[in-house]
């Protein structure tokens, strides 16, 4: 559809904002910081990505330090969103989570307690635990989970904002290994369902959009990228692209041909 | 005075506080998070806590990460 006066189409003009406990995102990209070569090419990436906020991790402060994420974060207007890497119990996420709320002067956190360092997958038992925990003490909580869809939904059931299921561990790149599952918890959650690990290249960003995700988390898969900042701009266009797609309506996919011209006459 | 500072052990003045210890290690006045033996000292507090010997203090700040 494109008016004739302005030139401008629908599609121009679309809005269709991102909203997590009630505030509104424009991009439905939300980049990780982990992984970039230097924090000069980690801000070209951000802002290539389109990204209205960004995980952090806490740590200790290294007096050698040269430079902070911090600083990138306030010189690219991007807010911060600390999460709780590195934490392997409920008792660990909950006081990264507190530290991290002070640093930074967020409520909001990402929740992440890993099982092993092999895998790094979610532990079930102490997410859930630590979700909701840090609810009842006013976090807004999106908590990275595995692709359970019961799993998920006892995470909304407790209060999470959003459920980040994986599509493959943190950094393999190896894309949505489950989308049945992905599209179980779409169907059923009615917090934000956001991609969260696995993603390897665009397409599996598209795919997580068309499976009906909310948004996509992604770090390494831009960081590591040959050209992260080129990377960053596929991410934004797919992501894009897959929620179109999704709000559009796929056609159904048919075993023969379906003639996309009119029979000839005669 | 022993007190470990960021998993080190240190050597601190009696009457050291909070906001001490962090500027020995960081001249950043934003985006700075301290616990004492795991619980967190809000910044409005760093200037009146005085560390204790054989606390634990841990500064943290934000990294690349997730």
């Amino acid at each position: 559809m494109t008016d004739a006066a302005t030139g401008t189409t629908r599609a121009d003009t679309f809005e269709d904002p991102l909203v997590i406990a009630g505030e509104k995102f424009h991009s439905r990209l939300i980049m990780g910081t982990g992984g970039a070569p230097s924090l000069h090419v980690l801000a070209d990436a951000l802002r290539a990505s389109g990204t209205e906020m960004t995980t952090v991790a806490m740590r200790r402060v290294d007096p050698n330090a040269q430079g902070s994420v911090w600083d990138v974060l306030r010189e690219t207007g991007v807010r911060p969103l600390p999460n709780t890497a590195g934490c392997f119990t409920a008792v660990d996420a909950l006081r990264t989570a507190r530290l991290g709320r002070e640093a930074l002067e967020t409520n909001w956190v990402k929740l992440e307690v890993v099982a092993d360092e092999r895998t790094l997958l979610p532990d079930p038992v102490e997410t859930l635990d630590a979700a909701e925990r840090l609810v009842d003490e006013g976090f807004v909580v999106l908590a990275y989970t595995n692709d359970d869809p019961v799993l998920a939904r006892r995470l909304a059931q407790v209060g999470c904002a959003a459920v980040m299921p994986l599509g493959a561990p943190i950094g393999s790149g190896m894309g949505i290994r489950n989308p049945h599952n992905i599209e179980l918890i779409v169907e059923e959650l009615d917090v934000p369902v956001i991609l969260d690990a696995g993603i390897g290249t665009a397409s599996d960003a598209a795919l997580a959009m068309e499976l009906g995700c909310d948004a996509v988390l992604l770090a390494t898969a831009v960081t590591r990228a040959q050209d992260p900042v080129l990377m960053a701009h596929a991410m934004r266009e797919a992501v894009s692209a897959g929620r179109r797609a999704r709000l559009a309506g796929r056609i159904p996919i048919r075993r023969y041909a379906h003639a996309s011209s009119p029979p000839r006459e005669g | 005075m022993n007190a470990i500072i960021n998993g080190e052990p240190r050597q601190l003045a009696p009457d050291t506080t909070v906001a001490d210890v962090v500027r020995s290690l960081t001249r950043a006045e934003s985006g700075v998070a301290v616990a004492v033996n795991d619980e967190v000292v809000p910044k409005t507090d760093w200037a009146r806590t005085v560390v204790s010997p054989d606390d634990r203090v841990d500064v943290l700040t934000a990294v690349q990460g997730g």
